[in-house]
Formats: structure tokens, C-alpha cells, sequence
């Protein structure tokens, strides 16, 4: 079941044209109709014919550069305004933290704008009534929730912000770059409470800059660029196309000291489309496939092994076991910002271990020619079951040069039959009353 | 635009506090607090006695004494309705954070000026009924039965009007500016100052065009002539005048609202 549905969304905004400024009623009554005069003759296009689902129960990003139609898209969904061809559909009811604590008022209490935004937000005064506690609690403001808004601090505000709007027990909640609020501890609480959503089974979109956020919280991400829908389905792949087309602007801007062409980038999977409404299309089905290789390439990982205790390349590894898998690097020109990653996968798709030569505090020195980069794991303390690998070389703020997605398989066997994913070195120790053998 | 009235009315609990708010925000910090609202109304009644009974005695009919008092209850309705309008001329700009941001029904912004308007209409009746009490003016008691049925008529045409120069100003800022001037020229449209039966035949008949010559003439009768109240007609001509504006008003606002949050 879709909890959301956008088919094919244009928003036009209307922009401020030099004759408007003296459009007056009294010309716009003296010229005829008032509400021709309401008509833009000067537009700007801010979503082009945008479509995509939301299904129930999942987290959704939208990232995109500033400027490029999410709080648009957010703001139609929430149904702040409405488009002007297309059509939205929302199951169910929608909170929207758009921007926290718009309603309040300065001058009184914060008990009673508490009362006031949760009205607004569609509760009845006795639900508000029976969720006080809980909404005070979690902002922190219990010894000040009677004190007037204007003398609590932009942190305090927007705490009681989200609170409330949290407390609206949403169906649908619609996020827009809300979470730098509050401090470290308060942003830990707020990410709690979203993972509690998703448990719910509720559906959360998320517009956001921050990208780490995305590949951490959300199953689907969307990457919206200029009102056009360019890419869509697994996370870590819109990112990445994301990223790439930003190094490649910022490039392009640097293209007077002319160091290096644009044309070398070469992108193999995330080929954007040109079209937005990108739901029937079946070659998109292949793009949202979550495995691929992308990348700019000036870097290129040509073979991937993992070598075990045998000392050949396999696939298939005892728990425990030591193995070394080694990157085969070729730089095609000689690169000074690198890092090499790996990452391990379940083959329900869940990050069993990621690191890179970054996160290690490797600091990169100079890559050219062929390289050979190994990663050893002593000991493989992994269940039984079917992994797959991450290999990266990239550059330290993520910028792929050559990605490989879930390329690579390989298999842990375990005489035992434990569940989870990691298996960490063990013993059991009995005293007293309790006798057992075999261990 | 019915759905539109429903989720109005599902939005009362809403009204209520913001109005509640408005109030209470409106005389935080100052020191005589909620004494205001009954200070305002009484400083007024005083400067209109003095103009009429120092400054120009004999100005108006001698059936007419005290004539303070007699302008008092035109001014108390109309300062309602002047100040009604020009705050919610004000109101959806001054809510625009609210309108961008969240969503709910942006009619309820004017209307919450209205209402407080009503609140302080009613706050400052004491003072008026004190005044009558002293000046030993007759009272009607079948009057009192008459008075919250002019009230409610007010307030219909005053949500009608505040509705509509609320979206016309967020497209237009001129509406606000031109309001304060009509609402001038208004006043002095209004038999409030003077009796209507003071007006030349034919201006008469033009007073009679203006909706609020028949509440201000029915405010005086209810309140000041003595004897039972005789105006229904022109009441029930004002109340029909009233619902056609409310619903022309509540149209041109439901035809405007989708534009309201882009153009705030």
C-alpha cells in the first residue's frame, strides 16, 4: 500500500515582474477583472511533472541541492498549497515539522501555545490534554512551560516544536531539515523517536542535506534537481549520483585553471533520466536495482578477492576464519584525495561492519599506476550465511571514483546454528548450583 | 466552500484559544492589564462629552440629552467594527508564518480578530450600561431581547467583510491604507454623530444604503429611545444584507485560498 502518492506534480510560483509593483487594485480594477490580474504572467517552474510512491511503512528521503523543489514537494504533500497540474494523494493523517513552533506566540505561556500548535496541528483540546506530560517531558522544559515563549532560548523553542509536533502520532510525517535543533542528546532523542515511527509502521519523509541521514534512516531516497525528478530508489546509489554531479558542478566551476576535464567522467549505472515521472518506466526497475558499480573512474578497482586461510581466492569461509580481501587499484592519472572502504552486508541488506582508510584516520598520500590494497579480518566472526561486499575507492568526502554495490558474494559457513549476524568471540562459565557439559 | 465551513467548525476549539490568546497577549506587560478594555471605551465617552456639552452645546436636538450618551452607543458598535476590520485586513500578512507553514483553514486568522473584537465590544458595555443606569435612561426590558440579535447581525456582516479585505489584502497591500480612509468616510456616513433624522430627505435615502445606518439606529433604539423597539424591519433588511455579505465574502476568500500561502 502506498502512503503516498505524486503523479506527474508541477508547482509554478509567481514571480515579482517589474510591472507588478505597480499593479494596484486600482489598476487591476480599472483594467477589469481582479482575478485575471492574479494570474502570473511571469513564472518559475518549481516542480516539472515530479511523480513517485511512498510505500506504507517505509522512510523516504529527498535530497537535492537548495533550490531544487523539496520543502516545494513537502509543503504540496503536507497540502500547504496546492499544484497546479498533477495530482497528491496522502493516506491517512499528516504532520508536517516544517518549521518548528511556527505558531507560537511570544507572549504567553508556553502550556498554552503547547495547547494553541497542537490545535492547529489538528488535535482536540482532550488529546492534547492526555499528551501534556509527555510533550513537556520531551522537550525538557518542565520548570519553564509556564514561563512566557519569548524568554526561552532558540534551542528551548524549537524542542517544544518538535514535541509537539511529534505528539501529533501522525500517520505521515514530513520532516524538512528539522533535526539540526537542540543539542547532541536532544538530536539522539528526535532520531529515537523516528526509528520508533518506522516500527509503528508509520511512513516518514525526510528532505534533507544531511546525506549521512539519509543512508542511515531511509530505505528509498529521491533526488530532486531543478523541479525534475533525476534518480530514485536505493539510497546509497541516489547519493552517490547526487555526490558525483556535485563534484562534477564544482569542477565545471573550477574549469578556468583548467586542470581537469569534465569530460572524463564517465558514469556507467546512475545515468540520470531526463523524464521525472519515472514510476512505469521498466528500465528504471533495473536502475533501482540496489547492486551496480558507479563512479568518475579516475580510480578503478579492476578485481576484488578475498583469500582465506587456503591462501587462494574463494567465496566460501569457515566462522572465524582468517581472511584477507584484496582491491586491485588502478589510478588512470595521479590522484592526491583518496580513500579505499569496504563494507559488509547480510543478504537481507543490512551493514554488518563498514569502515574506510578515512574513518581509520588513514591520510591519503598519492595514488597513481596499479595498486594493490588488502584488508585483513584476523578472525571472520560472522554467522552462518550469505554476505555481500562493498568496495570503494573514493574520494575523502565520499565523492565515488569507483563504487562496486553489493557486487561481490561470499559465504560463511558455521557448524553451528546461531542467529544474528555477529559472532563474538565466547565462552560460558558456570558456578555454583549449575552443572553442564560439553562446553 | 460548505466542506470549507464544516472544517471551520471543526476548528472552533481553535478559534476559541487564539482568541483567548489575542486577549491575554494583547495586555501582557502593560500595567492596568484587562482594566484597558473598560479605561479605552470610558476616556472615549468623556472627550465626546465634553466636545457636546462644553465645546458645542445645542448642536443637536434637545430630545437628544445626554447626547454623549447617545453618541456612545453608535461609537461602542463601531469602534468594534472599524477596528474588527482593519486588524484582519492586517492578520493574514501578520499570521503569514503560520499560513507558509502549517496547515489549517486561514480564514480562522480574520475571523479571531472579529471575535476579539466582539470580546472587547462586550467589555465595554458595563461602562455604557453604568452611564445608562445614571443618567436614569428609560430601559425597555423586551430591548434586551432585541440587543444580542443586533449584536449577532454585526457580527455575521463584520465576519463577511473582514474575510473578504483579509484575501484582498494579501494580493493587494493598497486594501489596508484605502481602508483606514473608507472606514473614515464611513463613520461619517453613519448616523452615529448625529441623529439621521437631522439629514436633508435625500441624503437620508442614502443613509439608508449603508447597512450599518440601520444597526447603528437600532443600537440607539434599543438602548437610548425610550419606548419598545420599532426598527425590526429595518433589522430584518440589515440581517439578510448581512448573510449575503458573510456568504460573498466566505466565496471570495474560498476562491482566493489556495493563493494565500505563496503570496503572503
Amino acid at each position: 500500500m502506498n502512503a503516498i502518492e505524486v503523479r506527474d506534480v508541477h508547482k509554478v510560483y509567481r514571480r515579482y515582474a517589474r510591472r507588478k509593483q505597480f499593479a494596484t487594485l486600482k489598476s487591476a480594477l480599472l483594467s477589469g477583472s481582479v482575478l485575471h490580474d492574479l494570474r502570473p504572467d511571469a513564472v518559475f517552474e518549481a516542480l516539472k511533472g515530479v511523480s513517485f510512491d511512498v510505500t506504507a511503512g517505509r522512510t523516504f528521503g529527498i535530497i537535492g541541492r537548495n533550490g531544487s523543489g523539496k520543502s516545494t514537494m513537502l509543503k504540496l504533500i503536507a497540502g500547504i498549497g496546492k499544484p497546479n497540474a498533477g495530482s497528491i494523494r496522502v493516506a491517512g493523517r499528516v504532520s508536517a515539522l516544517i518549521e518548528l513552533g511556527a505558531g507560537f506566540h511570544p507572549e504567553i505561556s508556553g502550556r498554552e501555545n503547547v495547547y494553541i500548535n497542537g490545535l492547529m496541528l489538528g488535535l482536540s483540546r482532550r488529546e492534547i490534554a492526555k499528551r501534556f506530560d509527555e510533550i513537556v517531558h520531551f522537550a525538557e522544559l518542565e520548570e519553564f512551560i509556564d514561563a512566557p515563549v519569548k524568554t526561552y532560548s532558540s534551542g528551548m523553542y524549537m524542542r517544544l516544536g518538535f514535541a509537539v509536533a511529534i505528539n501529533v502520532d501522525p500517520d505521515v510525517l514530513l520532516v524538512d531539515e528539522v533535526l539540526a535543533v537542540g543539542d547532541e542528546s536532544f538530536t539522539h532523542k528526535c532520531l529515537d523517536k523516528f526509528a520508533e515511527f518506522r516500527r509503528r509502521g508509520r511512513t516518514v519523509l525526510l528532505v534533507t542535506h544531511s546525506l549521512d541521514l539519509v543512508t542511515r534512516f531511509c530505505d528509498e531516497a529521491l533526488w530532486l534537481d531543478a523541479g525534475v525528478a533525476r534518480t530514485h530508489g536505493d539510497p546509497r546509489r541516489v547519493i552517490d549520483a547526487y555526490l558525483m554531479d556535485v563534484a562534477r558542478a564544482e569542477n565545471d566551476a573550477l574549469a578556468t585553471t583548467g586542470n581537469q576535464d569534465p569530460g572524463s567522467w564517465i558514469r556507467e549505472a546512475p545515468e540520470p533520466t531526463d523524464s521525472g515521472s519515472s514510476i512505469p518506466d521498466p528500465a528504471l526497475d533495473l536502475f533501482k536495482a540496489a547492486e551496480g558499480r558507479w563512479g568518475s573512474r579516475e580510480a578503478e578497482i579492476t578485481a576484488v578477492e578475498m583469500i582465506g586461510a587456503s591462501g587462494q581466492p574463494a567465496h566460501l569461509f569457515q566462522s572465524g576464519e582468517h581472511v584477507d580481501i584484496r582491491l586491485h587499484v588502478r589510478a588512470n592519472q595521479r590522484i592526491s584525495d583518496f580513500a579505499f572502504g569496504i563494507g559488509i552486508f547480510n543478504a537481507e541488506g543490512t551493514c554488518c561492519y563498514g569502515t574506510n582508510t578515512a574513518i581509520d584516520g588513514g591520510a591519503p598520500g598519492e595514488l597513481t599506476g596499479e595498486g594493490l590494497v588488502i584488508f585483513t579480518i584476523d578472525a571472520l566472526n560472522l554467522v552462518d550465511g550469505t554476505y555481500k561486499l562493498d568496495v570503494a575507492v573514493h574520494r575523502q568526502d565520499g565523492v565515488p571514483y569507483d563504487y562496486h554495490r553489493l557486487l561481490h558474494t561470499f559465504r560463511v559457513k558455521s557448524p553451528r546454528k546461531e542467529v544474528g549476524i555477529f559472532r563474538p568471540p565466547h565462552r560460558w562459565s558456570f558456578s555454583g548450583g549449575i552443572r553442564m557439559s560439553g562446553l | 466552500m460548505l466542506a470549507s465551513l464544516r472544517t471551520l467548525v471543526r476548528y472552533r476549539a481553535l478559534i476559541q484559544s487564539l482568541v483567548a490568546r489575542e486577549l491575554k497577549a494583547r495586555y501582557r506587560g502593560s500595567a492596568l492589564g484587562f482594566v484597558w478594555s473598560f479605561v479605552n471605551p470610558l476616556l472615549l465617552l468623556l472627550i465626546y462629552t465634553f466636545v457636546f456639552t462644553v465645546v458645542m452645546p445645542g448642536a443637536h436636538p434637545p430630545e437628544l440629552e445626554p447626547f454623549a450618551l447617545f453618541m456612545f452607543c453608535g461609537i461602542l458598535p463601531w469602534t468594534w467594527f472599524s477596528s474588527s476590520l482593519l486588524e484582519s485586513a492586517n492578520a493574514l500578512i501578520a499570521g503569514g508564518n503560520l499560513i507558509k507553514k502549517v496547515l489549517f483553514p486561514a480564514e480562522v486568522l480574520p475571523i479571531v480578530s472579529v471575535l476579539a473584537g466582539l470580546v472587547h465590544f462586550c467589555l465595554g458595555l458595563p461602562i455604557l450600561a453604568a452611564f445608562l443606569i445614571y443618567y436614569r435612561v428609560p430601559l425597555w426590558p423586551s430591548d434586551l431581547l432585541w440587543f444580542p440579535l443586533i449584536v449577532l447581525t454585526q457580527l455575521v456582516l463584520t465576519i463577511g467583510l473582514a474575510l473578504f479585505v483579509s484575501a484582498l489584502t494579501v494580493h493587494f497591500r493598497d486594501v489596508r491604507d484605502l481602508l483606514a480612509n473608507l472606514l473614515t468616510l464611513w463613520f461619517f456616513a453613519t448616523p452615529i454623530i448625529y441623529p439621521i433624522t437631522q439629514a436633508p430627505g435625500r441624503v437620508q435615502r442614502l443613509l439608508n444604503l449603508n447597512p450599518f445606518t440601520h444597526l447603528a439606529i437600532a443600537y440607539q433604539e434599543v438602548l437610548f429611545r425610550p419606548g419598545p423597539f420599532t426598527q425590526v424591519n429595518r433589522l430584518i433588511a440589515v440581517g439578510l444584507a448581512s448573510i449575503v455579505v458573510f456568504l460573498a465574502g466566505y466565496f471570495v476568500f474560498d476562491r482566493l485560498r489556495d493563493t494565500l500561502a505563496e503570496e503572503v
